[in-house]
């Protein structure tokens, strides 16, 4: 039997009210909350976010920021070194144009690029990952099959033969084709995700409040996913530029007089050693970036997943 | 009588898993009447789960399957009723309340938005401010100190409790009917159990619904229920009132859970268990899934040889699924005395 007072207990419980009444306040702390503060106590994470919010603004306003125009020649200065006494800070190339105001561009380009694959890559693969690790069964299988051919295909070859048949040059076309083949690994991410999480209580207790599917996966079941797909964005992002530079270095990418970071490499190794200047920016800023982006997607992973808390 | 709002007729679920076909549940028929609370009885597997999740949709099919029977309510049936239709009485005239408060919400919603979504999945039309009054409205009514802030609060900031009155709050969002709680107060401990008890009757007296307590605890069960259930291996043995159930049992499992109850106004020395394991399913016993097990059956050939059927056994609606049902009527006295020895 249940041991009952004479009266039986009251509604209201006794646990909480005691803490608000003796006036200590207990603040409430999110999710969230918790993962703001593991991130910043990250500070290499915190210090690669300031780096890449500084070239992110450098990107953004490019036009008011960059001393010259992207093609605009200063026929008097060809192939002039760095100076800081001069006008060209990082030198000029061999057609005359401030090479500050090329890589800022190109930073422009390039950054751009990168987030348009990322946020379509992620899209398409919480999209398929999550179908396919809800529905289970027969769905399941044909989507991860198709992941699986996605994945097994040589990426270089693809990239570099499509950009051939689609036409490159286009920032847009090089951000779809580097999109569509780099949504499998975030599929098969989120689809583990999904087995995982379809078999929990709370899964079988939205269905039983008439949820339907759709609402699960998207209102139940991915804000238990969005740590890792958040970080693997990042990691995208990274990748995304570091492919999307190595395509423009083959000619593939991004093509003049429009500037992309691949592309100012390209065009600055035709040139030789002795104009050093027009390899070693351009590469320092792909460096610097993907380094940065790596280093947050650590802290946001750290973050994000308080199992594996490690020194802070 | 009144009209019962829940009929199960003749229902019968079936898993087929890699060992074979697993008889969850063979033959359960009950009907719920409005505003009754119903207790379903039974050991673990012994189907009293599956016998309400199945017609809800719950049971994962396959490896689950309805072969026959079914549920009509209102007199619509469950079973063949289209997905999307079930889909809109789940959760709105049919509404669960889950086991383990614990693993039942969501950790990455506020508790607040959880039974938002429980009230906009069948209220599409309802305005923001609407609905967040309400969950504040429903979280006050089942006991939720706070409830304007706490509605903001994450799961892992409730207390075990506090959880269990937001799953009750959660099915209770849309006045339902029929109140469909799976094992209640197994996941909590004893303080907490006697208050979500006064819960249940709160959101019972509010909302009118009939409630279905499934529960392997029989003080649960002579607290809160009017009639019982008692299913053992996937078959009704005994259905009668509360008062008769504990009184005067009819079916030697009934009186085995009986004298297997720790209570507090009896000095126990020892309780004495049903011995023997609960029987499998996959291969049930001959006869009487009970018989070997029984301590009434005393070898009599009938029990291994024939299924029993439930049928009437004493005055009023009492059912029981025993041979010998009405030999137990004048030995039941055994089970007072036996409880007595110790003393």
């Amino acid at each position: 039997m249940l041991p009952f007072g004479e009266e039986p207990a009251s509604v209201g419980s006794p646990d909480l009210t005691l803490a608000y009444e003796s006036g200590v306040e207990l603040e409430a702390r999110s999710q969230w909350a918790y993962a703001r503060l593991r991130f910043f106590r990250h500070r290499l994470a915190v210090a690669s976010l300031v780096v890449l919010i500084l070239i992110g603004g450098v990107a953004i306003f490019a036009p008011q920021l960059a001393p010259y125009g992207f093609d605009e020649q200063d026929l008097l200065n060809l192939n002039a070194p760095p100076t800081f006494d001069d006008k060209h800070l990082f030198g000029t190339d061999q057609l005359g144009r401030d090479y500050l105001s090329r890589v800022i561009f190109g930073v422009r380009t390039s950054l751009w690029v990168a987030l348009f694959v990322a946020i379509l890559s992620t899209a398409i693969g919480t999209a398929v990952g999550s179908i396919a690790g809800y529905f289970g069964g027969q769905v399941d299988n044909l989507l991860m099959r198709f992941t699986d051919l996605i994945l097994t295909l040589p990426g270089l070859a693809v990239l570099l033969t499509a950009s051939v048949f689609f036409g490159s040059g286009d920032p847009l076309k090089v951000g779809l084709i580097l999109a569509l083949l780099f949504w499998t690994g975030l599929a098969r991410i989120v689809r583990g995700l999904f087995l995982s999480l379809r078999e929990k209580e709370f899964v079988e207790a939205a269905k039983a409040a008439g949820a339907s599917d759709m609402r699960i996966i998207v209102r139940h079941m991915l804000p238990n996913c969005v740590g890792p797909i958040v970080v693997t964005m990042t990691l995208l992002i990274a990748l995304a530029i570091l492919t999307e530079a190595a395509l423009s270095f083959l000619g593939f990418g991004i093509q003049p007089p429009n500037a992309a970071l691949g592309t100012l490499i390209d065009s600055g190794q035709e040139q030789g050693l002795e104009t050093w200047w027009l390899v070693t920016f351009p590469g320092l800023v792909i460096v610097l970036i993907a380094l940065s982006i790596n280093f947050i997607g650590d802290g946001l992973r750290d973050a994000l997943d308080p199992t594996q808390r490690r020194r802070a | 009588m009144p009209e019962p709002i829940l009929e199960i007729k003749d229902l019968t679920v079936e898993f087929s898993t890699e060992d074979g076909i697993v008889h969850a549940v063979t033959g359960v028929s009950y009907d719920l009447y409005p505003g009754e609370v119903l207790g379903i009885v039974g050991e673990s597997g012994s189907g009293k789960s599956v016998s309400m999740l199945s017609v809800l949709g719950l049971v994962p099919m396959p490896p689950g399957k309805i072969v026959h029977g079914e549920a009509l309510f209102k007199g619509d049936d469950l079973v063949t009723m289209p997905k999307n239709k079930l889909r809109d009485i789940r959760g709105g005239p049919m509404a669960m309340i889950f086991q383990d408060p614990m693993t039942s919400l969501n950790p990455v919603l506020t508790i607040g938005d959880q039974i938002s979504e429980a009230i906009k999945v069948h209220n599409r039309g309802k305005s923001d401010d609407d609905v967040k009054k309400r969950t504040v409205e429903l979280l006050e009514l089942v006991g939720v100190p706070f409830a304007e802030r706490r509605v903001e609060q994450y799961p892992h900031e409730f207390s075990g409790g506090m959880r269990q009155r937001a799953m009750i709050a959660m099915a209770i969002a849309n006045e339902p009917t029929v109140l469909v709680a799976d094992e209640p107060t197994t996941a909590l401990d004893v303080t907490i159990q006697a208050q979500i008890v006064e819960v249940l009757k709160t959101a019972q007296r509010e909302t009118h619904a009939a409630i279905v307590l499934i529960t392997h605890d029989l003080g649960l069960i002579a607290e809160l229920a009017d009639r019982v259930v008692v299913m053992y291996a996937g078959r009704v043995v005994e259905l009668a009132d509360v008062f008769t159930i504990f009184n005067s049992p009819r079916h030697p499992y009934t009186v085995g859970l009986m004298n297997s109850l720790a209570r507090v106004d009896v000095d126990l020395e020892w309780l004495e268990p049903i011995p023997g394991q609960p029987p499998s399913l996959i291969t049930p016993p001959s006869g009487c899934a009970f018989h070997p097990r029984c301590a009434f059956s005393q070898g009599r050939a009938i029990c291994r040889t024939e299924i029993p059927e439930l049928r009437k056994a004493d005055e009023g609606v009492h059912l029981s699924a025993c041979h010998f049902a009405e030999e137990l009527a004048v030995t039941h006295v055994r089970v007072g005395a036996g409880a007595g020895d110790g003393s």
